[in-house]
């Protein structure tokens, strides 16, 4: 019990912005209309490709002797980049379809 | 960690905040999409360009660099080249490589674990391992569902199965940690691997009995999951963007998964357990009754020589790919004066907003698609609708028949008009797995065939009259 306090103390300012997070991702969806849906879960997929940045992170920790490490790391990115680039260019795609068409 | 970093890690955050806000707008939505783009690129760059001591390249910075390379070069061509029909798998494919890119995370972090692990420390890399774990497997069933590669699979007693299948993820991490506090990384890593072993049976076992129509759901779901994931990096690493960027897209993706199941009028429990469409028995009133089948010549002249027509696309519209010749049509008709619009259920396709997309990228005009609270006062007033491969959105049972599995749903009201045309490819039922009382309904026709066939003779027929 000591040590869930103590992990909650020492994280304190994480848990604030976890929960605040929380709140401002249920405010920015919920009045969104239905249209919408299929881009916008496309463009949030992108952007949990954020995960990149920690695969980028543990590729650059890894020692130069660890191949290991090395190859797994090169797929996270990899993996990791495809999710990003992926995401963003087809969620661009979708919406490139909803702006208007002049009229003929 | 330098200032400057987390200047580029703020600007990150909150571009992610104002695209997904943006892209909750028509207007704004692409917009939108760059400006998280933006704050994706920034992020990035200052993870390889900034260390500690202000600017710096960060090792293994030729290694790091091919990766992303290559990851853009193939993503991109990939996110180019795919079909507008086969979006949501790719959409799902994405999705597990963002699962996978976690759970390598959690894999090498594994390996420099001291013995004495702190929990503080343990849970974000092993929620990390699981939660990526699933998501991964999970998209890849559900991408391979949606091609039509794997197949639907139940067993009895499977919610039970599920659930003893969850409790071993938590015994065997529970197992990884206690060992891990006396052997370090290196002693635990068959329980390590123990635990993914489990997660892949698991994320097996979540997604292969949900029906296909009901993909986009578990899609999205399975976006919530990378979501937390990515944030238990953040966590690890205390590193905010992450941690930002994984929340926001967990609980968005979790409202946004609410969201559709309510505008099919389904629970999410029902959804991931219920399994409309399997043969559970409730498939309401038994219909009787005989149908009208008519020809493509009947209901060419009857659109011919209508003041107004509405179309109602659905799955077979989508599956297949009829929308090119269904916008032929449409401006065929209107070259004889037929007023034409499309009816836009909210769960028509594959996924909210995929008829939207769909007939878009056939150049059909935005205001033609009429959503659904709109169109369905017009309905009296039109003279034939028709319906190219829509089922239960059309079905009078979800007003009128208490007792069927999708009553209270709100349907596209295409009784209300004078005639009804369905292009279908047999009398076999929609996704929940009922009859549909319109089809026996006397002013409804039915025209047998493949949606995209029966829609080019539709064409032929117009022209040849």
């Amino acid at each position: 019990m000591n040590s869930i306090i103590e992990f909650i103390g020492q994280n304190i300012s994480y848990i604030y912005l976890i929960i605040l997070m929380v709140f401002v991702g249920i405010e920015l969806i919920s009045h969104v209309p239905s249209v919408l849906h299929t881009p916008l879960m496309s463009g949030a997929n992108a952007i949990h490709g954020v995960v990149l940045i920690g695969a980028i992170i543990v590729l650059g920790h890894s020692a130069s002797d660890d191949y290991f490490s090395l190859i797994v790391g090169f797929v996270g990115v990899l993996v990791g980049t495809l999710n990003v680039i992926g995401g963003f260019v087809v969620t661009d795609r979708m919406l490139e379809m909803f702006k208007k068409k002049p009229k003929k | 960690m330098n200032h400057l970093q987390e200047i580029a890690y703020l600007i990150g955050s909150v571009g992610f905040v104002v695209g997904l806000k943006m892209m909750g707008k028509a207007d704004s939505a692409r917009k939108g999409n760059l400006v998280a783009a933006f704050g994706m690129a920034v992020a990035v760059i200052g993870t390889l360009f900034i260390g500690e001591n202000g600017f710096y390249l960060i090792p293994n910075f030729g290694l790091i660099m091919g990766a992303i390379l290559l990851g853009t070069v193939v993503g991109t061509l990939m996110a180019k080249r795919v079909q507008m029909t086969a979006m949501p798998e790719m959409v799902s494919l994405f999705n597990g490589m963002g699962g996978l890119a976690a759970a390598l995370i959690s894999i090498i972090e594994w390996q420099h674990i001291e013995p004495g692990i702190s929990l503080g420390k343990f849970i974000p890399i092993i929620a990390g391992l699981i939660i990526g774990t699933v998501s991964f497997v999970g998209s890849i069933v559900a991408w391979g569902k949606l091609n039509g590669k794997i197949g639907d699979f139940r067993f009895a007693g499977q919610q039970y199965i599920n659930a003893i299948v969850l409790f071993a993820i938590i015994g065997a991490a529970a197992v990884t940690y206690l060992e891990a506090i006396v052997s370090g990384g290196h002693g635990s890593l068959p329980f390590f691997y123990l635990t993914m072993g489990v997660a892949i049976v698991y994320g097996l076992l979540f997604v292969f009995p949900i029906g296909g129509a009901d993909m986009p759901v578990v899609i999205s779901l399975l976006n919530s999951f990378t979501g937390v994931a990515a944030a238990c990096g953040g966590f690890l690493y205390e590193n905010n963007v992450m941690l930002m960027g994984g929340v926001l897209v967990g609980s968005a993706g979790t409202i946004l998964t609410v969201v559709m199941c309510k505008a099919m009028n389904r629970s999410l429990t029902n959804v991931l357990i219920g399994m409309a469409g399997s043969s559970s028995g409730s498939s309401g009133a038994a219909v009787t009754g005989s149908v009208r089948e008519v020809q493509a010549t009947d209901v060419a002249i009857m659109m011919k020589y209508a003041q107004k027509v509405v179309i109602v696309p659905g799955y077979g519209l989508a599956v297949a790919q009829a929308q090119h010749v269904c916008h032929e049509l449409e401006n065929i008709l209107r070259e004889e004066g037929v007023d034409v619009k499309y009816a836009i259920h909210p769960v028509a396709g594959r996924m909210p907003g995929h008829m939207n997309v769909l007939l878009a990228e056939s150049n059909v005009e935005y205001d033609k698609l009429i959503e659904m609270e709109e169109i369905n006062s017009e309905f009296a007033t039109t003279d034939v609708v028709l319906v190219v491969g829509a089922n239960d959105v059309v079905n009078p049972a979800a007003k009128n028949d208490p007792t069927s599995p999708i009553y209270g749903m709100p349907i596209l009201d295409v009784d209300n008009s004078k005639q009804v045309v369905v292009l279908k490819r047999s009398m076999k039922s929609g996704y929940a797995g009922i009859e549909n009382a319109l089809f026996f309904d006397p002013k409804c026709g039915m025209l047998f065939g493949d949606a995209k066939d029966s829609l080019q003779k539709l064409v032929n027929e117009v022209k040849a009259l």
